[in-house]
């Protein structure tokens, strides 16, 4: 299983990330959580959403260079150890990982979304360590 | 097809031509102009010394100071009344340069953009449609009525507004377009925005291009945004020799043909002002020998190309000069090597993930110039690993053609300015402070 993340190319100049969320806002697309990754000249900005497709063809339109890219987002309990947990079945089955960041924080569980470098593994060897995840 | 029989004359019956009106034209300024006079004087040279075509190496050159100096009317030969239109380059720097044209004039100008049309498959069926600016620009009327003239029928769309543009290709089915090559590739960002695929959607089949240069690289990318078949031709003029019409390459793609019955073309080294053999390279010197209201000798055009004579596989006879490097004026020295911003356009259409656009940033860090590239990036992605790729093979591709380092910058796609004219890409701020 997977969900749709929005990627965004920006420029590493005052007002970008604003002009991004300026045109997420005007298409009434709401984010759940995002991410920055930069360097001194640009960055990634990546988004999750309640309308991935929509937001990302706005954002093209928009004259950014956007693309919707597949995640998996894992849900974490609220106890000790649970992220140690996750982490190690992960390196245990030698799981490539690009990225992650947090998505949330509220309610009974946490949850975080991570880029595999292969998806279909992955979401084999989640579901092998009943790892839960949220299909967005 | 070919539009004129003096385009299949042997290379005699070209030279006792050319001779006879050059004889005639420089009896003329001396007479008319006392300017030229003045300056034929100086140089010790009487309209009697012209006697082979070779004796034209004795004559003043004229530059667009000369223009400039002589503002606005000052190297006309005929009394203004007899103007029948009036043509001004916006001057970047100073004043202006004024042209005009008598009714004759404005039938040589008909013919020369006729036979240019003809060279690049157009015919009376076409539709037409001028994406040039119209106003004091020769560009735009130039094509006009040289297109009119071969019975095509002509949208004067003009610059701006490129969606309503597309509107008129599709709904009037437009088979030839008019634009520089940048506004052509602009116009197929547009359609593709809204929605049209400029290869299937639309019916341009020809698209004549010019007032800029057109690298091999570029024409690739026109044929990638509208498609293989399309005819891609450039064109050359200024509006000091006339207009477009100057010269116009052919379907055999090996140069462009130059009109040598109106305008008598050499080749000099730009520096000592010497005439250089057919076939090696150097800036452009144009005499119109067929003029009656501005009558240039030996204009330096700042061009820089080469002349080859040997009859073309199309059929013409007439010399042909290779497509344009650059202009002796747009090229920049940067820490010491020659580069012509058409190098640096071709690495970057090289690059797949890259837009076409570009802009050029010269600065000076110390005592040592830095070269910024600016570039688009086109293809999403979500990688780290794929940009520093992107930006690694730019720079490589660039160290390989010029032998200079130089920084990439990536930008999102439309970040960098458009231009519906002729581009200005290069931005030199090193003698700024
Ligand atoms: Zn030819």
């Amino acid at each position: 299983m997977a969900s749709k993340q929005i990627s965004v190319f920006i420029e590493n100049r005052k007002g970008r990330l604003g002009e991004v969320l300026d045109v997420l806002k005007e298409n009434a697309v709401n984010i759940l959580s995002l991410s920055i990754a930069d360097t001194s000249e640009y960055g990634l900005l990546r988004i999750i959403s309640d309308a991935p497709q929509k937001g990302q063809e706005a954002l093209s339109k928009a004259g950014f260079s956007a693309m919707l890219t597949d995640v998996v987002i894992l849900q974490v309990p609220h106890t000790p150890g649970a992220l140690q947990n996750i982490l190690r079945v992960i390196s245990d089955e030698e799981l490539g990982i690009e990225y992650m960041y947090g998505l949330s924080v509220a309610g009974e569980e946490a949850s975080i979304v991570v880029k595999p470098s292969d998806l279909e593994k992955a979401n084999a060897v989640f579901e092998k360590h009943q790892v839960d995840t949220i299909d967005l | 097809m070919i539009w004129s029989k003096e385009e299949t004359l042997s290379r005699a019956e070209m030279e006792a031509l050319q001779l006879s009106r050059l004889q005639e034209t420089v009896a003329r300024v001396y007479e008319k102009v006392p300017y030229y006079r003045a300056k034929m004087d100086e140089k010790g040279v009487k309209p009697q010394d012209i006697k082979t075509l070779a004796d034209l190496a004795k004559l003043p050159f004229t530059t667009k100071q000369d223009m400039r100096d002589t503002y606005p009317f000052g190297l006309f030969a005929v009394p203004k009344d007899q103007l029948v239109r009036i043509h001004a380059s916006s001057g970047t720097t100073g004043k202006p340069t004024v042209v005009g044209y008598t009714r004759g004039d404005l039938d040589t100008w008909t013919d020369c953009v006729s036979r240019i049309a003809c060279m690049g498959g157009a015919t009376s069926k076409d539709v037409a449609q001028i994406c040039f600016g119209y106003g004091m620009f020769t560009g735009a009327l130039g094509l006009h009525y040289g297109l009119e003239n071969i019975g095509a029928a002509i949208v004067p769309s003009s610059t701006g507004n490129s969606e309503k543009q597309l509107m008129y290709m599709k709904d009037f089915n437009t088979s030839l377009l008019v634009a520089t090559p940048s506004y052509a590739l602009r116009l197929a960002e547009v359609a593709r925005e809204t929605g049209i695929d400029p290869k299937t959607d639309l019916g341009v089949k020809i698209a004549l291009v010019g007032s800029e240069l057109l690298t091999d690289a570029m024409r690739e990318e026109m044929h990638n945004a509208w498609g293989r078949d399309v005819l891609i031709t450039s064109n050359y003029g200024m509006s000091e020799l006339m207009g477009p019409g100057v010269s116009g390459e052919c379907l055999e793609h090996c140069g462009m043909h130059i009109n040598e019955d109106y305008f008598l073309p050499e080749i000099i080294d730009s520096v000592t002002g010497e005439v250089l053999p057919a076939g090696e390279k150097g800036e452009l010197v144009i005499t119109c020998i067929k003029k009656e209201g501005l009558p240039l000798i030996r204009y330096r055009t700042k061009d820089v190309t080469r002349l080859f004579y040997e009859p073309c596989a199309c059929g013409r006879t007439t010399c042909r000069m290779e497509n344009l490097s650059g202009r002796s004026d747009d090229m920049l020295k940067i820490r010491g090597v020659n580069v012509f911003p058409g190098q640096i356009e071709e690495v970057v259409l090289s690059v797949p993930e890259l837009g076409p656009h570009y802009e050029i940033i010269v600065e000076r860090e110390g005592y040592t110039d830095k070269l910024t590239v600016r570039v688009e990036l086109v293809k999403a992605t979500d990688s780290f690993a794929e940009l520093q790729r992107i930006e690694q093979t730019t720079r490589n591709k660039l160290k390989v053609v010029l032998g200079l380092d130089a920084k990439i910058r990536l930008e999102s796609p439309n970040t960098l300015q458009r231009f519906e004219g002729k581009a200005k890409r290069i931005k030199d701020l090193r003698n700024q402070k």
